[in-house]
């Protein structure tokens, strides 16, 4: 069955990126947030931890253990996870899966840590890339949220995470981001034929067509949206309804079919 | 002390989960090795995630297993998840052959890579096949969250509650008497994993146990 995953941006353990729903009454409460969406279907969930300082993980921690007291649907946690023993937090709090981008590339060593300590199933690679210019078919990979470019092509980053051991990838499309105007359909494909591990798309939805294309064109396991969602433009059910009518497997209450 | 839900404390990955979701439909359960709560529980619950040889290790260093044993022998209520399914049978393939609790009759086989990405990781849909308790409400092809590389087969096809295909067809619910087991994570499958954990104790609350007590499965 293909993946559908509502992602929230976290800052000191609150969503930003105004989430708008008229029944929220706190529309920063992440755990509200993810009981919403697990109600809606959601499959899986996806909490991006932005905070800028370091030093003060504790308003994570809390965020990551309240989920899951309340949210029985598997979710990941992804920014700041620089060691093992960062994994083992996320995970021992109730985490699914740990999210690593820029510190798997500058240590390369964590993924196949992580997996060997806690199972591929655990360990997400995340990847931003961007197309390169004047070179059909090339991504170059990004750090620090797409700011610092490191000379790495994306696919041969997505196979060389997959053989460390990463379990999935999470692949946004630097270009694609927040125009709404579909996936990068070719780096999707690119990479989720080079490798053996679900793929998830992320970056550019616009709607339930743009990821029925990553589903099918760019050949994803699993698509992630943020605003399309949070902005109440469709429903994930929406979504849903859209895909299965297109005959893409997805998970739909019985009750409900 | 009153009678408690005890969860096998053994080290396993997705106690706290488990213990969550159980917790969220019937109030806090214990989470205990001490042989004395497994005596004394309404209804026992194992978890398990991980590979076959640790998760029999682990069994086996925190004692627990006599204690498991005997409360299964005495026909009383268990839930095994995922891991927990799988100790229960025979053998498993994994890690070079490890042996398991025989409690059901079957084994554990690794799924063919062929076509299809191992592990079988997510949603996928269960095909009851017999009326259980468990399953009540639950309409048959409701998707539950699965993670594992090795599947249950069964010798006795009536030991399957629920099956579920991923290049196979194998049993992703077993049951017999007063021992039900999952493959897939109720804990993690929202709304219908929630169903779940609260009709297996109102199942283990409920006079079917009478018929079961001093019956005894283990072989």
């Amino acid at each position: 069955m293909r993946r559908i995953i509502p992602c929230f941006d976290v800052n000191n353990g609150r969503v930003v990126k105004g989430v708008s729903f008229v029944e929220l009454r706190d529309a920063g409460d992440p755990v509200e947030l993810a009981k919403i969406y697990e109600r809606e279907g959601a499959d899986e969930l996806v909490f991006l931890d932005i905070t800028a300082s370091s030093d003060d993980r504790a308003t994570v921690y809390d965020m990551v253990a309240a989920t899951a007291d309340q949210v029985f649907i598997p979710f990941t946690v992804g920014g700041g996870i620089r060691s093992v023993t960062d994994m083992k937090i996320m995970l021992e709090l109730g985490a699914e899966k740990v999210s690593i981008n820029t510190s798997a590339i500058q240590t390369p060593e964590l993924i196949s840590d992580g997996a060997y300590r806690f199972g591929s199933q655990a360990i997400v690679v995340a990847i931003d890339a961007r197309r390169v210019p004047d070179e059909p078919g090339t991504w170059e990979v990004y750090t620090h949220g797409g700011r610092n470019p490191t000379g790495m092509d994306a696919v041969e980053w997505a196979k060389e995470a997959v053989s460390r051991g990463a379990g999935e990838l999470l692949v946004t499309s630097m270009d694609t981001d927040g125009h709404r105007k579909g996936y990068d359909l070719g780096m999707l494909r690119a990479i989720s034929e080079a490798v053996t591990v679900p793929v998830i798309a992320s970056g550019g939805a616009g709607g339930p067509e743009h990821m029925a294309r990553a589903l099918t064109d760019g050949a994803a396991d699993a698509v992630l949206a943020a605003s399309i969602f949070h902005f109440g433009t469709y429903s994930i059910r929406q979504v849903k309804e859209h895909l299965a009518a297109e005959g893409i497997p997805v998970r739909l209450d019985p009750r409900h079919v | 002390m009153s009678k408690s839900v005890v969860i096998v404390d053994y080290g396993a990955g997705n106690i706290r989960s488990v213990a969550r979701a159980v917790a969220h439909v019937d109030g806090a359960p214990v989470v205990s090795a001490d042989p004395d709560d497994i005596d004394r529980a309404e209804a026992l619950i194992l978890p398990g995630v991980g590979a076959a040889a640790d998760t029999m290790e682990n069994l086996r260093s925190r004692r627990v297993i006599g204690p498991v044993l005997e409360y299964i022998a005495a026909g009383r209520p268990f839930l095994g998840v995922c891991m927990g399914l799988q100790a229960l049978l025979d053998w498993s393939e994994e890690n070079g052959g490890t042996d398991c609790l025989g409690v059901l009759p079957g084994r554990i086989l690794r799924f063919s890579s062929e076509g299809r990405k191992v592990p079988h990781m997510g949603w996928n849909t269960v095909e009851w096949t017999r009326e259980h308790a468990i399953a009540e409400g639950i309409p048959t092809g409701s998707a539950f969250y699965f993670v594992h590389s090795y599947h249950p087969t069964v010798d006795d096809a009536s030991l399957a509650l629920g099956m579920t295909e991923y290049g196979v067809t194998f049993p992703s619910a077993v049951g017999r008497d007063n021992v039900v087991a999952t493959q897939f994570h109720p804990e993690k499958s929202g709304e219908v994993g929630l169903k779940l954990y609260s009709n297996f104790l109102q199942w283990a609350r409920s006079a079917a146990f009478v018929s079961f007590a001093g019956a005894g499965t283990g072989s």
